[in-house]
């Protein structure tokens, strides 16, 4: 093994995408002596909170009347009372102050006539609890991601953060619940860097490459929680994952849920606009859950536009209605997508769509300051923070709203890393163990001398698959089972893989095998959570317990990964401010 | 992902990869893998296919697969294009072989090889970072939110689309042939987001950067760069209209003198 280079700072984030990079905004800020890193596996503005498309929710009442608590209830409610209530107020409350100092940054918002930040519908967001679909989604075309990460990369470039471009995590220092730093691999070089810190906060985002198809990005292999989970960190509510409804048919890429919440309709085989019959009130803006499963119903009962379920058949979702004017002016992007990867124009052509893994709703526990939780009693880790989609604080429940995501890395992003910037003030840097990389540095050596015949590739797509037909849109108790079996065995065949590049500068090869690890750890750990849950809630539906069971299950998952063992425990879950009721739109 | 794994496999293409590794090559060399792929799938796609079954040292860098984060920019039959908005039916025809039509990838041009498609961005970000690309405020918003009208933020509209993949610097002749000082389309691009954004103090405090022997006059509008940019951004008129603000700001400031 190379030399390890061992750096120094007061906070270490891990991840440069939004909760990554307004985390390194505050904690870089107070007072001005915070030594602040940002480490990413990826070149700048590569994140993957570029590719959000169509807006923010913040109840700024800016074209129709709109309230804070308006939207804080939508999102307990969108998550099927599985949300903690005190987090969602938070969330919403402090959702209208983070656009405002996003647009005070520079942000390029698209305006309304009067010059106001503009605002439109989106899934699941009400006015009075649920009346009808309200204005709230603040968006800068659809684009509206993109602009948050060059926002805050720019402003980060202001303020002087320190950037470690292309350093892939590999392991966090934690002695008890204690944090001490991280361990990361340079790609440039091969050799094993230490950070040594007084607190360190992970915000690497989402793991949706677990699944075939999928709208994540290569890199959303979810290294954070993995690490985290197998230094004995628990992992909260993973069985909720989200499926899109409207992926682009046979590739996953997105279609933002904005062309809805402009007018577009979803639409069967046979020309009908099916979710009448699902949602009367919401209709195609209904929370995605419920639209993914029509979907499903749609398909399976012969209704998709191949008319055979045994096919992998699709929908269509219709934008001629909005013209060629608003499309042009509001989803450019789409259109684009639209002409580049099908040849059709959306103005002419309905788009032919499938639902598509998206959104963890599930990860690290924290709590409202972002540090994360050890247990379901409130205890906690001491300097170690987490943030964004590679958390759960919880504010999505078992079920996202759309623009929640831009809310939460925005907001907690912003908690986590004012409290760490205080933080750092009073702590002492934690002494490094003088073994700080050996054990990653043995594992690695280990990896690298695998002379075993088995292919990542072959392993890759097996897990996709079993995800994909067992731990998908809807499960069943049996399925679930042997996909844990499944997954336990697939996880250990990836200690027979070789590593076919032997260089130490820019060895993808290698880092490939350390992300497909993560993906199966994780992909464990979702589906033995899944099992375990023997109701139907949110985005996860158990076609063997077709309904919410509250008695039983109207509390949190905890998870703790054991080498290829889950052991499950519960979180109580915040319901000081709504009563649990079923769940219509 | 269409075609590389369901069993109607359409055709067989060549793709051929320069690659170069300089800790153990002097010079770069070309490497031909045949693979099979549908005419809609993404040379995105047949990359990665190359990179785990066929060959798992060709190093490149990708991550949305959607022409969104800017990795996979690479040069593709001499034209730089991001791989993952490239369908493999707009880069065949033109070559042959055994009737296997090739597709030739190489990295980005005027930046440093790190190994096969890789390149080092240094010199690119620097670039960006020289034009302080950040709202540098007209004053201070005392709460909420500064107005704008949908007239003054459609002028800046254009350059907020840059996602910085480099494609127009690869392309750029006066980078690569006359002054490998030039700031670069990019840099400009960026400048022009907050020039012209009315909430920006503007030109004043980049003047230095861009009114500069290697800031925005080596430009000589060969329109490369508008012609690559896989945002369809027309990065040359961009330029101009930074050459001309800054012309009207000389102006301005001679008849205040």
């Amino acid at each position: 093994m190379s030399k390890t280079q061992v750096h120094e700072f007061d906070a270490v984030i891990v991840g440069a995408g939004g909760a990554g990079l307004y985390a390194a905004l505050e904690a870089s800020r107070a007072g001005g002596t915070n030594r602040t890193a940002v480490i990413s596996k990826l070149l700048p503005i590569r994140s993957h909170t570029g590719t959000a498309q169509g807006g923010i929710g913040a109840a700024l009442g800016n074209v129709e009347n709109d309230k804070p608590q308006w939207h804080a209830f939508d999102t307990v409610k969108g998550g099927d009372y599985l949300v903690d209530q005190q987090a969602a107020t938070i969330l919403a409350d402090d959702a209208v102050q983070a656009v405002y100092e996003l647009e005070n940054r520079g942000l390029p918002f698209s305006r309304t006539e009067n010059g106001r930040i503009d605002q439109r519908r989106f899934g699941g967001h009400t006015r009075n609890f649920g009346e009808a679909p309200v204005r709230r989604a603040c968006y800068a075309a659809d684009r509206t991601g993109h602009m948050i990460l060059q926002t805050l990369y720019q402003q980060c470039i202001k303020n002087e953060v320190s950037f470690f471009d292309e350093f892939h995590l590999v392991d966090v220092l934690i002695d008890g619940c204690k944090c001490a730093g991280v361990v990361a691999l340079e790609l440039a070089t091969g050799v094993l860097n230490v950070f040594h810190s007084k607190a360190v906060m992970i915000a690497t985002g989402g793991f949706g490459r677990m699944f075939r198809t999928t709208s994540n990005a290569y890199a959303n292999t979810g290294d954070g929680p993995a690490v985290l989970a197998r230094r004995g960190v628990p992992l909260e509510d993973m069985e909720f994952f989200q499926f899109h409804p409207t992926g682009i048919r046979g590739m996953g890429i997105l279609i933002t849920e904005a062309v809805r919440g402009e007018g577009g309709v979803l639409r069967n085989g046979k020309g009908e606009r099916f979710m009448e019959n699902y949602a009367p009130t919401l209709l195609d803006l209904a929370p995605r859950d419920m639209i993914a499963r029509a979907m499903v119903t749609e398909i399976r009962s012969g209704r998709g536009v191949l008319g055979d379920p045994s096919k992998d058949d699709y929908l269509y979702l219709d934008a001629t209605g909005l013209g060629s004017e608003v499309l042009a002016r509001k989803l450019p992007d789409i259109s684009d997508f639209c002409r580049t990867y099908l040849g059709l124009d959306p103005a002419e052509k309905p788009i032919p769509v499938q639902p598509t893994a998206h959104y963890a709703m599930g990860g690290i526990p924290t709590d409202l300051h972002g540090r994360v939780l050890a247990d379901g009693h409130g205890g906690l880790y001491e300097g170690l923070y987490a943030a964004g989609e590679s958390a759960c604080v919880s504010v999505h429940g078992a079920n996202r709203l759309g623009t929640n995501s831009l809310v939460d890395l925005i907001v907690f992003g912003r908690r986590a890393g004012r409290h760490m910037a205080d933080f750092v003030k009073q702590a002492v840097l934690r002494e490094l163990p003088a073994d700080a990389a050996d054990n990653t540095a043995e594992s690695l050596d280990r990896l690298r001398g695998q002379r075993g015949d088995a292919r990542a590739e072959q392993i890759r797509a097996s897990m996709k698959a079993v995800m994909m037909d067992s731990v998908g849109i809807y499960r069943d108790g049996a399925g679930l089972a042997e996909a844990v079996r499944q997954l336990q065995g697939l996880r250990q065949a990836t200690e027979q893989v070789k590593v076919r590049d032997t260089a130490r500068q820019y060895n993808t090869d290698l880092l490939e095998l350390l992300e497909l690890q993560n993906l199966l750890d994780l992909a464990l750990v979702t589906a033995a959570s899944a099992e375990h849950r023997r109701e139907t809630r949110g985005a996860h539906a158990r076609e063997d317990f077709p309904h919410r069971d509250d008695d039983k299950y109207l509390k949190h998952t905890l998870a703790w990964l054991d080498g290829v063992s889950v052991r499950l425990g519960t979180k109580p879950v915040d319901l000081s401010i709504w009563e649990p009721k079923p769940r219509e739109y | 992902m269409t075609g590389l794994f369901s069993e109607k496999m359409a055709m067989h293409i060549i793709v051929r990869i320069q690659r170069y590794n300089p800790q153990t090559h002097k010079s770069a060399w070309f490497e031909d893998f045949e693979v099979a792929v549908e005419p809609a799938d993404k040379l995105l796609d047949a990359l990665m296919f190359v990179k785990r079954n066929l060959d798992g040292t060709l190093c490149f860098r990708k991550s949305c697969a959607h022409g969104i984060c800017g990795s996979d920019g690479m040069t593709i039959n001499d034209v730089e294009r991001l791989a993952c908005r490239t369908l493999i039916q707009d880069v065949i025809g033109d070559q042959a072989e055994n009737d296997r039509p090739v597709v030739t990838v190489e990295p980005l041009r005027s930046l440093p090889v790190q190994r096969d498609l890789m390149v080092d961005y240094t010199r690119f970000f620097e670039t960006y970072r020289l034009v302080k690309p950040f709202l540098i405020p007209v004053g201070k918003v005392e709460r909420g939110e500064t107005i704008q009208t949908p007239a003054e933020r459609r002028k800046f509209d254009d350059p907020t689309k840059c996602i910085l993949c480099a494609s127009c610097y690869s392309s750029c002749p006066v980078v690569a042939q006359y002054d490998p000082d030039f700031i670069g389309p990019a840099a400009v691009l960026q400048a022009a987001r907050f020039v012209f954004d009315c909430r920006d103090q503007g030109i004043a405090p980049r003047l230095d950067v861009l009114d500069h022997p290697h800031g925005v006059w080596p430009c000589a509008s060969h329109f490369n760069c508008t012609r690559v940019c896989p945002r369809g951004i027309k990065v040359t008129r961009c330029i101009n209209l930074v050459k001309r603000a800054i012309k009207e700001f000389r102006e301005q400031q001679h008849q205040n003198i």
